[in-house]
């Protein structure tokens, strides 16, 4: 039973996130923190830190994770499998029209319509990371002494980084995880 | 290009080491794939990988994944997307089983914790350099109803949580619309 929820949950995931890579954040999310409490939004935060450092697609890392953690590596072949198939329909039917046809002008609309609602999705997926990185206990009533004060200065010294010297996120994400050690022990 | 037992075990490590060595997602591994399939190996044609791409670009999905699929089916059809998906997905699902193994025993580790916690921090500011980066061209053409969509979409998502797939199906709709007035003017 639990093979078949991982399944259809992985199918969801890789039918709609359009967009690749962030995009699949809100619908990783909705599945496995939302839907079906696979994993707490902390556990999220952390398998999403942990694949920004490792090599492969979130969507796969998370299937990957998500599986092992609910059904043993079993579990994780099902939602990889899952997190594919739309992808290999999907995809078989587009190269057959494009050998056909040699075109594909519809899809420029559905994707001129899909990209911004992709990066509105990003968007509120980076509002609830930043809620669980800078708000841990979000169930305390007290937001001001809740606050996680070096999460704010590191988020914001690190987008200021970004966006100045388009340094490599792998750098900024290993930087971040030092500073923060290192200033537990001073 | 002969298919016999080397081709497609060529294949199978062109994408294993491509999909082991890629850090960052989709946006690396595809200029790599380009490398490796058309300048290396010349197994296909420069205009026909970008149009392979584009295919990779257009569908749902995370874009190595679809790429491997689409130059897989172009190479050898069925058997080729086999390949070249294990050869892509292999190297992730390998080190991520191991990693979180490592992370079960490791969850309650103050130091690790420490170390996720600022690394979260990063990848907040990573997740909002991107969403900027997205942005910028509606900005900067002023495309008002690119603009228009994206606010939309976030307020029926965040405020009224209607269901992500319905908001994706609109938009595409509404995309086919605007794309089919504007090449009619």
């Amino acid at each position: 039973m639990i093979y078949i929820q991982l399944l259809l949950s992985f199918i969801q995931i890789g039918l709609f996130s359009f967009g690749g890579g962030y995009a699949s954040l809100p619908f990783i999310q909705n599945q496995v923190v939302t839907k079906h409490h696979w994993l707490t939004m902390k556990e999220f935060a952390d398998i999403i830190t942990i694949s920004q450092t490792t090599p492969g697609p979130i969507a796969i890392n998370a299937a990957t994770f998500v599986g092992i953690n609910v059904a043993g590596i079993k579990g994780a072949i099902v939602a990889t499998i899952g997190c594919v198939l739309p992808s290999i329909i999907i995809i078989l039917f587009l190269s057959i029209l494009y050998y056909k046809y040699r075109g594909l002008s519809f899809m420029d609309g559905i994707l001129y319509g899909l990209r911004p609602t992709v990066i509105a999705l990003i968007a509120i997926s980076g509002f609830s990371l930043l809620q669980a990185s800078v708000l841990p206990n979000s169930s305390n009533t007290h937001i001001l002494q809740n606050l996680d004060y070096v999460s704010i200065v590191l988020i914001v010294g690190a987008l200021y980084i970004l966006r100045k010297y388009k340094t490599n996120p792998i750098y900024i994400m290993l930087g971040a995880g030092i500073i923060r050690l290192g200033l537990y022990f001073i | 290009m002969k298919k016999n037992y080397n081709f497609y075990l060529t294949m199978f490590l062109s994408t294993f080491f491509i999909s082991a060595f890629t850090f960052g997602g989709g946006y690396v591994i595809v200029p790599l794939m380009k490398r490796k399939f058309v300048d290396d190996l010349h197994w296909i044609e420069e205009e026909e990988m970008l149009n392979l791409i584009a295919i990779a670009q257009a569908a749902p999905g995370a874009v190595a994944i679809n790429g491997a699929i689409s130059i897989g089916y172009r190479l050898a059809g069925l058997l080729g997307v086999m390949i070249t998906i294990c050869g892509t997905v292999l190297p992730p699902f390998i080190i991520i089983s191991i990693l979180s193994v490592a992370y079960q025993s490791v969850k309650g580790n103050l130091i690790i914790q420490l170390i996720l916690q600022g690394m979260q921090a990063g990848v907040v500011a990573v997740v909002f350099d991107v969403v900027i980066t997205m942005i910028t061209p509606f900005i900067k053409d002023k495309r008002v109803d690119s603009i228009i969509i994206l606010m939309i979409s976030i307020i029926l998502t965040a405020v009224f949580h209607i269901n992500i797939g319905i908001v994706l199906l609109i938009s595409g709709i509404i995309g086919i619309v605007l794309v089919k007035r504007k090449s009619k003017i």
